[in-house]
């Protein structure tokens, strides 16, 4: 199907079915209930979710492929919001025109950043991306704010042109961004006895894009072009001695995996269109790196898994105070109680990227391949298929 | 002519902050070859070092005043450091004035004990894996560190002032020849400046003049056969990551009156020392140290009024971009060694 092998359509259509019945998922407890506050099914945090999905899914294919660790990929990001951004001011609030220009420009700056930057490899090209990123970082707060906006990021505005679409709504409000006269924000909700399902039409939009970025990632990871990319991370020096020049494909491989963020970036400004400095910034770059890694890097549903549980963990253990705590464990003695709120209180709310970093940490000192090689370890613990090694997560990154 | 030596001066107490750290990041890629992205964490823990003791310092009890009342009629109530009591007063107010330069004494075990303890728990079991995964453990590790310090100290800046002596500026410029009044320059920075001298000298010294110190050169230069000789590397290049630990520490300590600490400082302090380490050469110490106080002196050079009317942004990217040029044009910094982290 669509050029996959059996397994790889496989995956596509079960991630397909995921997404497409996600609001439904990610509801499991009705309204009102004591769990409701697990409850992920808004639209805004499921729009994360995808973009956020798209975002790792492109950093995987530079990380997990060929190996070089980019510290600075939300630069691309960045580009990518402020020029959506300026289509929505300039052109019209059609979302098309803005997601394709923001692809564009994030390609463009990732080749000029890739060409200098891949001169170098292992730790130096680290921090070379690093630099570039932190520098457009400082730029787009002071020298860059008639472009981005500076400390108040880029708004739209009643009177920008928008020579393509209509300045103001009738009403005389700052229109909102569509797709053809669908609106990014218009929700459908379904009640189900005490369950409510909401359906965005901003989520499914990205959801479709996140579907074919996930796409055209399997059929990347399966070319000639994703073996090549495999073979600059585990020996690029034999690459070189064989007579082949690993630039052209590792410099492919980052302005591709910056496109994937600049999309990402469009989509985010789509969702909400504004976009801001911070964006960029290098603890921005950061977290996709940990989305990555705790999916599993190389792995083609990793990132996406990476992304969805971090963005999750955010949203929902952030929520969490000390009163929901003291409630769920009041069937405890009351001494007990509070000793075990006490414990579990540091880790909860404020405190998530706590949490955060031990997982990250306790993922990758003892499962370097991520949760996808945890699934695949308790797979085999119950032994039904005998355990196979993932394929992609057990070669070494170049150095 | 003054204006260049001004923003000399103002560049000193940043670059002694960069080359301290870079410093301690060079220690442990050169002994350990591990890349410690929680290297800047141990920097915010020296600076919350000084923030505990001076807290501790001022403990207090409440006394009542004699022969005050407030106007409900009950006796008014006074808090009196209990330092007070040990030492009397005049002696206590001294000490806790002094709370931040007392807090090095303080610092220096803590923070060797963290370092070591990091390194036997954690850093150990990553010599063998590749630099990418030291780089993520070490950064979900200064992820932890900082949460730690947040959730105890909380999110503000915590203002730790310098001893009194030290406290205001003085007239830099009339003590070299000068006109009164053109160099005026704050006292902390000078000793924050000659504390980190006295560090980084200390740091050679003990490479350079002990028997202790010459093993861990070797140690650096070829590990396997010290090894071979019958010394046990292990355990002191484990306490060369404490004494990293530490340098790192005590530059956070001595910063705190210049920068009020929180929980973050050490992150935004590491992107620029690895910056630093890379200008300088991977694995050289000299080398760290003179990219230390360069950038630091060209950062405040490129943040004066007439470059920055030249070239609007400047004192922003500057550190970037002489990293970005640097290490396209010398691969291996200024000063690193052949074969060392060499593609």
């Amino acid at each position: 199907m669509f050029g996959l092998d059996k397994k790889d359509a496989s995956l596509l259509l079960i991630v397909a079915v995921l997404v497409a019945f996600a609001p439904f998922f990610l509801n499991p407890f009705p309204e009102g209930s004591a769990m409701a506050q697990f409850n992920a099914g808004y639209p805004d945090l499921m729009q994360r979710f995808v973009i956020f999905g798209i975002f790792a899914i492109g950093f995987n294919i530079l990380f997990g492929l060929t190996g070089y660790l980019s510290f600075g990929h939300a630069a691309f990001l960045g580009v990518g919001s402020y020029a959506a951004v300026w289509m929505f001011k300039l052109l019209s609030m059609n979302v098309v025109p803005a997601i394709v220009l923001a692809v564009i420009t994030a390609g463009v700056f990732a080749l000029i950043i890739g060409y200098v930057s891949l001169r170098r490899s292992g730790i130096y090209f680290s921090i070379l991306t690093l630099a570039f990123a932190q520098m457009s970082f400082a730029l787009a707060y002071s020298v860059l704010t008639p472009i981005t906006g500076g400390e108040t990021g880029l708004q739209l505005a009643l009177d920008d042109p928008r020579i393509f679409g209509a300045a103001t709504t009738a009403e005389g409000n700052i229109p909102v961004p569509g797709f053809f006269g669908l609106e990014m924000r218009d929700s459908t909700e379904l009640v189900f006895g005490n369950w409510v399902f909401t359906f965005n039409v901003g989520y499914y939009f990205a959801a479709i894009i996140m579907l074919i970025s996930f796409y055209l990632s399997i059929r990347i990871f399966r070319s000639p072009f994703g073996m090549m990319l495999r073979a600059i991370k585990s020996n690029q020096q034999r690459l070189n001695y064989t007579g082949l020049n690993p630039r052209p494909y590792t410099l492919a491989a980052f302005v591709i995996s910056g496109m994937y963020a600049g999309l990402a970036g469009g989509l985010m400004a789509s969702m909400d269109p504004l976009a801001g400095a911070e964006r960029m910034f290098w603890t921005a770059s950061g977290e996709v790196v940990l989305m990555t890694i705790l999916g599993g890097v190389g792995t083609l549903i990793g990132p996406v898994l990476g992304a969805g549980l971090i963005k999750y963990m955010e949203n929902i253990i952030s929520k969490i105070n000390s009163d929901i705590l003291h409630s769920w464990f009041a069937f405890l003695p009351d001494g007990l109680e509070d000793v075990v709120v006490t414990l579990i209180y540091p880790f909860i709310g404020k405190g998530w990227h706590l949490t955060l970093g031990i997982v990250f940490m306790l993922v990758v000192i003892f499962l370097p391949g991520g949760l996808v090689q945890g699934g695949q370890k308790i797979a085999a613990l119950f032994g039904r298929k005998k355990a196979k090694e993932p394929k992609n997560a057990t070669t070494e990154p170049a150095e | 002519m003054d204006a260049i030596i001004l923003q000399i001066l103002n560049g000193l107490d940043k670059g002694s902050a960069y080359a301290l750290i870079a410093l301690g990041l060079t220690l442990i890629f050169g002994t350990l070859g591990v890349v410690n992205f929680a290297h800047g964490a141990l920097f915010m823990i020296g600076a919350f070092c000084a923030v505990t003791l001076s807290r501790l310092l001022s403990l207090s009890h409440k006394v009542e005043v004699p022969g005050a009342v407030d106007f409900l009629g009950n006796p008014q109530m006074r808090d009196v450091p209990y330092i007070y009591d040990i030492f009397g007063e005049s002696l206590g107010a001294g000490i806790i004035d002094w709370a931040v330069p007392l807090s090095i004494l303080f610092a220096i075990p803590v923070m060797i004990l963290i370092g070591v303890i990091m390194e036997r728990g954690l850093i150990k079991h990553f010599y063998k894996r590749p630099h990418a995964d030291q780089i993520l453990v070490t950064f979900g590790l200064a992820i932890v560190l900082q949460e730690i310090i947040k959730y105890y100290y909380g999110a503000n800046p915590i203002p730790t002032p310098a001893p009194s002596a030290f406290v205001g500026s003085f007239d830099f410029g009339a003590l070299v020849g000068f006109e009164p009044g053109t160099i005026i320059y704050p006292y902390w920075r000078l000793v924050y400046f000659a504390f980190a001298a006295v560090i980084i000298g200390a740091v050679f010294a003990f490479l350079q003049f002990t028997t202790f110190g010459m093993v861990v050169r070797a140690g650096m230069a070829d590990r396997e056969t010290v090894g071979l000789l019958g010394i046990n590397i292990d355990k002191r290049f484990t306490i060369m990551f404490g004494l990293a630990a530490a340098v790192a520490g005590l530059a956070g300590v001595m910063y705190t009156p210049i920068n009020s600490p929180n929980y973050h400082m050490g992150m935004d302090f590491l992107v620029l020392s690895f910056v630093v380490v890379v200008v300088g050469g991977m694995g050289s110490l000299p080398g760290a140290v003179l990219a230390g106080f360069l950038l630091g002196i060209l950062e405040s050079f490129a943040s004066m009024r007439e470059v920055i009317a030249i070239i609007p942004g400047i004192n922003q990217v500057i550190i970037y971009l002489v990293a970005i040029i640097i290490l396209l044009t010398r691969p291996r910094g200024l000063m690193g060694r052949k074969g060392v982290m060499e593609d």
